[in-house]
């Protein structure tokens, strides 16, 4: 098993902390081998940002994506920079209120993760709402550890506001179909 | 105040004994396991998540963090503190390396243990601060003026970031030497599984403390008290009257600069004391070797993607495999020597434009075709890339 998945947006909405949080489900509280790499502009918000994790029963070479089993996309620019190399199965998943030119003639999962995040009172636990997403519609991790890795991951006074959010971004990706 | 180092302490700070952090991270916490007490740097992309991690990190175990004016000083400060008898480290990328050649001949010249993590991007110049490429596999080799030998070690996963940090502070105390962890901004920002060491699941080694009489000891000589080129160290402080320099010196460490006899004694025996134990120092991984006909030979990044074509290379029925150099300088000249004559192309492939490519084919077997796969621009070759240039040579 050996999934590849990319989780791109702007600077400072979180897919890197996404990604990191999945890479951490998958190796510390799950029983896979995870790299996570990320690539962003100077700035140090805004533009466009991505984030990388493989996530492997094996051991892992070379440790950037050459074919994305998953492309989640939190941002416009992001969507139509990182999409070049993605294959006609590869699932897609994206918000909708932040990707709003989306019709590319294919099937794709859409949750509104940020609607999620503002219905909490903060639009800053859309990134964790997503991984929510992500993992109600690949059920590559458990839920469960990928909680556990919420909890490590975020700052202890937000502990309840990134669990609910994760999991009513999961019971959104759950109840979520291609369209 | 002596730095102390305490086994509990580090390991309350770190945390969980298994972690998914970034390669930069790893190398602070090599540091913090070998026991660095004095960590003297400047932020420089991307390697400021080492200092990021020193400054959180060290002063928590009672350690002393100094953000210095530039890379110069940093080199300078723990040069300093080394002689105070503390483990010493610092972390830069290409331009602060550069900067740092005049002090790093220093720490050669004066024999003072000290680690340097180089977490290498491109250049000339500022080049792409952002990204990693393995720029300057000569320049630690070659960088500083004189005749000098470099100890490098290549890390290639997060985990040896951690490892091979250990290993570096255990190779600068052993010999006296500045020891350069050459890793790089792809594996430096990568994130993976690390597993931290327990206390018994490491060997440390410390630096040998001068104990003869005083007024016996000779500083700058084979050691009074062991069989080795390395003497024994007299940190400041401990009653040793030492006169340290980078001018040449006689063995009492006064200058000695005229005279060709104590010029050619002291550099033989600092370069000898590191290149007698070439054999011991060797350090590579073999991977499909056995019954390879054309082989990778990589370090650091670059075996990344060539460990993956050696699997889709293996599946096709390619006799493909490939040889890891772990510890690049001194370099393993017997290893490359015997491999060349056992395969027939050997293939390596680097984040540049050709550097250890020489050093291989200087000691590669004439018969033996060596291949330079070069890609600049701050990224690995893709494992498609490399395959091509593989079938290329079948």
């Amino acid at each position: 098993m050996k999934k590849e998945i990319r989780i791109c947006g702007f600077g400072g909405q979180g897919v890197i902390l996404a990604g990191f949080i999945m890479g951490k489900a998958a190796c510390v509280f799950s029983d896979f081998n995870a790299v996570q790499s990320q690539s962003y502009g100077p700035e140090a918000r805004g533009g466009a940002a991505r984030s990388e994790v493989i996530i492997s029963d094996e051991k892992i070479g070379y440790p950037r994506p050459t074919s994305c089993d998953l492309m989640v996309a939190m941002a416009q620019e992001a969507f139509n920079s990182y999409r070049h190399d993605i294959r006609d199965d590869t699932v897609i998943i994206i918000d909708p209120d932040l990707v709003p030119n989306h019709d590319i003639g294919r099937l794709l999962y859409k949750v509104q993760v940020q609607k999620i995040a503002e219905d909490l009172g903060n639009k800053i636990v859309t990134n964790i709402a997503m991984v929510g997403a992500i993992i109600g519609i690949d059920d590559t991790l458990s839920p469960e550890a990928v909680k556990k890795a919420v909890i490590d991951s975020v700052p202890k006074r937000f502990t309840d506001l990134n669990i609910n959010a994760f999991e009513r971004g999961l019971e959104a990706g759950r109840n979520a179909r291609p369209e | 105040m002596k730095y102390e180092r305490d086994p509990e302490r580090i390991r309350r700070v770190l945390g969980d004994k298994v972690q998914f952090i970034q390669g930069d991270i790893a190398v602070a916490y090599g540091g913090l396991l070998a026991g660095v007490g004095f960590f003297g740097g400047y932020p420089i992309t991307p390697a400021s998540e080492v200092a990021e991690g020193m400054a959180r990190m060290l002063p928590r175990v009672k350690g002393t963090f100094i953000q210095m004016e530039d890379e110069i000083g940093s080199m300078a400060a723990i040069i300093g503190a080394s002689w105070g008898g503390q483990k010493t480290m610092t972390a830069t990328s290409g331009p602060g390396f550069s900067l740092m050649m005049e002090n790093y001949g220093y720490a050669i010249m004066t024999e003072t243990p000290c680690v340097i993590a180089n977490v290498q991007r491109t250049g000339p110049s500022t080049g792409q601060p952002t990204l990693g490429a393995q720029g300057d596999m000569m320049q630690v080799r070659w960088g500083s003026h004189g005749d000098m030998v470099a100890i490098a070690l290549c890390p290639s996963t997060v985990q040896e970031c951690l490892d091979m940090t250990i290993e570096c502070f255990n190779l600068s105390e052993k010999y006296r030497h500045p020891v350069v962890l050459m890793t790089d901004g792809e594996v430096g920002h990568l994130r993976e599984k690390v597993i931290i060491p327990d206390e018994d699941e490491m060997e440390l080694f410390e630096r040998i403390p001068a104990t003869i009489d005083k007024d016996k000891f000779i500083p700058f000589t084979n050691s009074q008290t062991r069989d080795s080129k390395v003497p024994d160290f007299p940190a400041f402080g401990t009653g040793y009257r030492t006169y340290v320099t980078g001018l040449t010196h006689n063995k009492m460490g006064y200058p000695a600069t005229d005279k060709q006899k104590d010029h050619e004694e002291l550099i033989t025996r600092i370069i000898t004391k590191i290149t007698d134990d070439r054999e011991i120092l060797t350090d590579v991984e073999e991977i499909e070797l056995e019954d390879a006909e054309i082989a990778f030979v990589t370090y650091g990044a670059s075996a990344r993607p060539a460990e993956s074509v050696v699997r889709m290379g293996r599946k096709n029925g390619i006799k493909i495999g490939m040889l890891r150099i772990k510890l690049a300088w001194p370099f393993p000249r017997r290893v490359i020597n015997e491999l060349s004559k056992k395969v027939n192309t050997i293939i390596v492939p680097e984040m540049n434009l050709g550097q250890m490519v020489h050093p291989i084919t200087e000691y590669a077997d004439a018969g033996c075709k060596i291949v330079s796969a070069q890609k600049i621009g701050g990224e690995m070759h893709l494992p498609d890339e490399l395959y091509k240039i593989l079938e290329a040579e079948l």
